[in-house]
């Protein structure tokens, strides 16, 4: 008897832990560090050396995940919240980014001399304006004219790299001054990399606008039920409008990290199918693509655990141009674990699983 | 005059899980005759439709085709035997051309005769006198003649029967005019035609005979002469004319306050769903509810009142004083609150937990950056709970595992958490538990007696007549009468639902 | 209805779009152009000399070419490359040119075939793709039109063209391993970053190396994948192979902006690079903030693409306008490999192609 109920809340503890939304991501990275650790134990190790300008730095391939993994990161966020809301994602994330990298450099090659920090400020200010531009148009072309998310992004995933190319008059400037390599490589005297700590702060501001306004709650019942939204006085066209205006502000930020990386910007391929990455990302947090419901969490950690993947198939020497048949394979088995069909499967099994126990 | 039955069902049985959808239905019709088909929501109609169109297979009864019978599997087999149905939305193609809407999915072989194929439908359009060309593509037809033209598809199927189910729902009155015209074109040629509608007065326009259902069963069929108006509405609701044993309550007489400005007040207010510009008010302390068949316009009247459609006219005061309300938003800042008739639809946000469904509206009110914290909500969500008795696991539980009965509960409690000052009830009872209505409609009195003023709108008449101490009646988008008092029974609403005393 | 309106208005959104997309397309042509009169005029000035003093036109008339590219944002090179276009091809130097641009080829035939039929006297192409052309170039036969290929060569007949004037890559590439060889070297660990899978630079510029590894014993390749002409990829790359802790002393990037990436890696990691220290870095494209890191001594050596080919297209077309024949209708550019340890000022401002 007694036996009998501590394998009942055994089966439940089981049952909460797969039923959970990280499950999932977590459960891919379980994987993925196996695959790496019987390939290489080495691989978990983190040591300190020294970078050419005589800091002191983190390195290894955890550290390189995180560094290379944060911008997706930032991308997931807005990316959660546009799928939420609209039901649909933004493809043109990507083109975007070479926008708001590309008015980034517009600006700081005009600045000239004088007080580099500052101008970088301005410059970054803009970019974050335009790219939040860019984000509401997005926004409306969903909201009002009722496209498709898919479609209408398309627009500017069409024009966007060209747009960009337009702002600095087709030329490819780059920018030597060592304060905008801080963005995308280190701090002097800060061993871990900048951009995982841009990360952090876009993580920390995002979960306390969670908490302190209502923006979860709206973006989810709209993404849920538009009609019941509208009738409990929410505007569902604004709040469409605003979480595509939020994903455009994380372009912006992940458009400095891109350009601050290697000083300079080329528009054809900078950012190129990161969108796809983060729209991974998102699926892989267990959130529906369809919209609605989302944990913000997890899109995030799902965001590591997809450049984790990149970052194993680089280790082992997969090509570059072979990646997005490894990540289509990821696709395919999340869209099948979703969707109905197997869940119902899944369902039956496990039902007749315990009978035949209890048999 | 046997010979001129055409279609004739008899003793059919339909159950679904928990649900006896038709008992022993008998359905007849004749050649050339116009036969309308009338019910309230859930009487079987639909049903008996999918039936007869072999969308559903019956479990029991028979169906004959001029008199031999007939096994009805699918929809092809219903057309192959001569029964076509055109449904309330149309189901063509509007990037098509007529031409090729008439003829899609009805030539054999893998080749097109486009020539043929228009000259055919340029000879139907003329002899059904359909104001279109067969090379125009369909969506630059009006609604009106996309109607006719799916008519005039399943027409040219050599069809013996046509069933139109609610085919004039979304036309203007010159728009069913046209289409009138169309019908009786058919009937002279022998096509018996099957009429769903909500619309008593197209009944009496066009029809010849009616066959009435109520709750499954077959109430009976009637010759349109011999039934009048007052009946058909009895019949269709099932309550014996004669029958009138008042069951109206302690309820108190609605009075007039005087000096007092009515709560609302809304003078010549109209929306784009197609009512006719309506006055209304209510006092506070009061109940009054809208009345009238299904698609009279009773929910648009109060969804015009919220804002809920896009209001195209009309003024609004509260307390006296004048407002605007626009959107939903403008109601609940003017102290509204609406539950909707369609629970899953506009009511509840499915995946969200029972909580974040509680708060919803109160949660709008306060504005996006003063969020409840968690501790709030869940002290908020458990309050109202257990005062409306919600059967719910925890405030946590997403809302769409709950009954029907408690989904509407939450919904209740979100507006009822809103301390709104005028609260409308748009079918809060519909499809839940008899016990939960009643708890529902003890609620709404309570809620009076403290002051609220309710407006209250059911299917149920004597619903209706327990709770309210006024009613506007309607009828085809318009207000047609208002009744308190010692007019408050059956009876006399009922008549003013028929109208047409002509 | 509804599906009504949203194509409706997907349409004009499209409309919208392309309207956006030419705006920033004639911008894009026109502010360069302006950028460098400005900036070029003496040598726009110079090169009006030669012209007058050839004098090709006799008769005044300007000379109608069409000339069809690919995008000019797709790099630094092909930036540099439109840009030497259109300082040559001018109304001053005695041409009526018109331009258009595309990464496509069908749209790139559709230009070609207007084009034709507006009656130009030479069409100028830079074929996005090998396949496809020779009905363009049938018709552009028959019409009367000559054709010379520029940068890229073609799937059609020779006859069908009067001269291919393009960089021969496989050259570049023996080019660079042989000055790598040159290096002396115990043991070549190499990186390798390829550029797009097939295309043309990355085929040439991978043969040589890939030659040299098979028959060398000393020369290992540490990691050969592609970034897609990628910095960030290259970088990642090159992240992951000082993570795994392998050796290497060469990194072998097909163009500048991969190596750029690769760097930025190695100082992250403080390997030091450059000449004489542990990293030789080798790339190509010659842009000008290259070889300033070559002239720094970052970097080991630069190979170069030459993008300036109006010049040789000019000859072309003055012979074939004296009726003179050409000898050879493959006309390979002149290109050079930088040395970090030879280079000078004067080399950056001649052959470094975009800004500093």
């Amino acid at each position: 008897m007694q036996k009998n109920e501590v394998k009942k809340s055994n089966d439940n503890f089981f049952m909460n832990i797969v039923r959970n939304q990280m499950f999932i991501p977590l459960l891919a990275l379980a994987i993925l560090a196996l695959f790496n650790l019987i390939a290489d134990p080495g691989f978990i190790k983190i040591s300190i050396k020294e970078n050419n300008m005589g800091n002191p730095v983190l390195s290894g391939f955890l550290i390189t995940v995180l560094d290379s993994g944060s911008e997706l990161a930032i991308l997931a966020i807005g990316m959660t919240l546009v799928t939420a809301a609209s039901g649909g994602q933004d493809i043109s994330v990507g083109a975007a980014v070479a926008i708001a990298g590309s008015v980034l450099l517009r600006i700081l090659r005009g600045a000239g001399t004088g007080n580099f920090g500052a101008m970088l400020l301005v410059a970054f200010l803009v970019s974050c304006i335009v790219a939040m531009l860019f984000g509401a148009f997005n926004g409306v072309l969903v909201a009002y004219f009722k496209i498709q998310p898919m479609i209408a992004t398309l627009i500017l995933y069409t024009a966007g790299r060209s747009i960009a190319a337009w702002i600095n008059n087709n030329e490819l400037p780059v920018i030597s001054d060592p304060f905008l390599g801080y963005f995308g490589g280190f701090i002097p005297g800060i061993p871990i990399p900048t951009p995982f700590f841009i990360a952090i702060i876009c993580v920390v501001v995002i979960f306390l606008v969670l908490k302190f306004t209502n923006l979860g709650l709206y973006t989810q019942t709209v993404g849920i039920n538009e009609n019941s939204a509208r009738l409990n006085g929410l505007n569902p066209k604004m709040i469409k409008v605003i979480s595509f205006v939020v994903l455009g502000l994380c372009v912006a930020v992940v458009g400095l990290i891109k350009v601050s990386r290697i000083s300079t910007i080329n528009y054809s391929v900078i950012a190129k199918d990161i969108e796809m990455d983060a729209i991974l990302a998102v699926a892989l947090g267990g959130n529906a693509l369809g919209g609605g419901k989302f944990n913000m969490a997890a899109s995030i950690f799902g965001a590591y655990v997809i450049q984790f993947l990149t970052q194993t198939l680089y280790k082992f020497k997969v090509s570059a141009d072979a990646l997005p048949a490894y990540k289509a394979v990821v696709v395919i088995v999340l869209v099948v674990i979703s969707a109905p069909a197997v869940k119902e499967w899944m369902g039956n099994m496990t039902k007749k699983f315990k009978v035949k126990e209890v048999a | 005059m046997k010979d001129n039955i055409v279609l004739q069902m008899k003793n059919i049985h339909k159950s679904f899980p928990g649900v006896r959808a038709l008992q022993g239905v008998d359905f007849t019709l004749r050649k050339g005759e116009v036969h309308a088909l009338m019910g309230e929501n859930g009487a079987g109609k639909s049903t008996l439709i999918k039936v007869l169109t072999g969308v559903y297979s019956k479990d029991e009864g028979d169906i004959f085709l001029e008199g031999s019978a007939v096994a009805i599997h699918s929809p092809q087999d219903a057309q192959k035997v001569g029964i076509s149905t055109v449904y309330q939305e149309i189901t063509l193609c509007p990037n098509l051309s007529v031409a090729e809407n008439m003829f899609i999915g009805r030539t054999s072989g893998m080749g097109q005769n486009w020539k043929k194929m228009n000259k055919d439908t340029e000879k139907i359009l003329k002899s059904l006198d359909i104001p279109a060309t067969a090379t125009q593509q369909l969506e630059t037809c009006s609604l009106a003649v996309q109607q006719m033209i799916a008519i005039a598809r399943a027409v040219d199927m050599d069809c013996k029967v046509l069933i139109l189910d609610e085919p004039t729902s979304s036309l203007d009155e010159q728009e069913v005019e046209k289409l009138f015209k169309l019908m009786r074109d058919l009937r002279s040629r022998g096509v018996g035609i099957v009429f769903v509608t909500h619309f008593l007065d197209q009944v009496y326009e066009i029809c010849d005979r009616i066959t009435v259902m109520r709750d499954g069963q077959l109430v009976g069929e009637f010759e349109i002469e011999k039934l009048p108006r007052v009946q058909l509405v009895s019949k269709m609701l099932g309550k014996e004319l004669d029958d009138m044993s008042d069951i109206k309550g302690d309820q108190k007489a609605y009075e007039k306050k005087s000096g007092v400005a009515p709560v609302l007040e809304a003078k010549g207010r109209v929306s784009d769903a197609g009512i006719k510009p309506f006055d209304f008010h209510i006092d506070k302390g009061e109940v009054n509810g809208f009345t009238g068949l299904l698609g009279s316009g009773r929910s648009e009247c109060v969804r015009a009142l919220f804002g809920a459609d896009r209001i195209t006219g009309g003024t609004i005061k509260m307390n006296g004083k004048d407002v605007k309300i626009h959107k939903p938003l403008d109601a609940m800042k003017n102290g509204m609150a609406y539950l909707s008739e369609d629970r899953k639809g506009e009511g509840i946000v499915g995946d969200l937990s029972v909580r974040e469904n509680i708060i919803l509206a109160q949660q709008v009110l306060r504005g996006f950056f003063k969020p409840f914290s968690k501790a709030k909500q869940y002290e908020i969500a458990d309050e109202y709970i257990k005062l409306l008795s919600i059967k719910t696991a925890s405030a946590d539980t997403p809302i769409k595992s709950l009954s029907g009965g408690n989904q509407q509960k939450v919904i209740l409690a979100r507006w009822l958490f809103t301390h709104p000052e005028y609260l409308i009830l748009d079918e809060p009872t519909r499809g839940i538990d008899v016990g939960t209505k009643v708890d529902i409609q003890k609620l709404v009195l309570k809620l009076a007696s403290e002051g609220m003023s309710v407006t209250f709108i059911s299917s149920e008449l004597d619903e209706m007549l327990r709770t309210c101490s006024r009613l506007v009646v309607m009828r085809d988008r318009k207000v047609v009468g208002e009744l308190s008092g010692d007019d408050l029974n059956q009876s006399k609403v009922m008549s003013t639902i028929a109208g047409g005393d002509k | 209805m509804l599906r009504k309106k949203v194509a409706m208005l997907l349409a004009v959104a499209m409309v919208a779009a392309t309207v956006v997309g030419c705006g920033g397309g004639e911008s894009k042509t026109d502010a360069p152009a302006d950028d460098a009169a400005k900036t070029e005029e003496p040598a726009a000035e110079d090169a009006e000399a030669d012209a007058d003093a050839e004098a090709p036109a006799a008769d005044g008339e300007l000379i109608k070419v069409g000339i069809i590219n690919n995008d000019p944002n797709e790099s630094g090179y092909r930036t540099a490359n439109v840009e030497d276009l259109k300082a040559m091809f001018t109304e001053e130097n005695g041409y009526d040119a018109q331009f258009q641009y595309s990464l496509k080829n069908d749209e790139q035939i559709t230009y070609a075939k207007q084009m034709i039929t507006d009656g130009i006297d030479y069409l100028l192409l830079s074929a996005a793709d090998t396949a496809g052309w020779d009905p363009v170039l049938q018709d552009a036969q028959a019409a009367g039109t000559k054709v010379i290929l520029f940068d890229r060569t073609i799937d059609a007949s020779e006859d069908l063209y009067e001269a291919s004037i393009v960089s021969d890559m496989p050259a570049e590439g023996a080019r660079a391993v042989e000055w790598l060889a040159g290096q002396g070297l115990d043991e070549y660990n190499i990186i390798h970053i390829q550029g797009v899978m097939g295309s043309a630079a990355q085929v040439g510029r991978t043969g040589a190396l890939d030659e040299k590894v098979a028959a060398e014993d000393n020369w290992t390749l540490v990691s050969q994948q592609t970034a897609e002409w990628n910095a960030e990829k290259a970088q990642q790359i090159v992240q992951s192979v000082i993570d795994s802790g392998e050796k290497f002393n060469v990194i072998y990037a097909e163009n500048d902006d991969m190596a750029k990436g690769a760097v930025a890696a190695l100082d992250a990691a403080n390997i030091t690079h450059g000449v004489g220290k542990d990293v030789i870095i080798m790339g190509f494209d010659c842009n000008k903030w290259a070889l300033k890191e070559l002239l720094n001594q970052n970097w080991n050596y630069d190979g170069q693409c030459n993008p300036f080919q109006a010049e040789y297209i000019d000859d072309v077309i003055k012979q074939l306008e004296n009726g003179e024949e050409i000898a050879e209708k493959t006309i390979i550019l002149e290109e050079k490999g930088f040395d970090a340890t030879e280079i000078t000022q004067e080399d950056i401002d001649q052959y470094g192609i975009g800004e500093e």
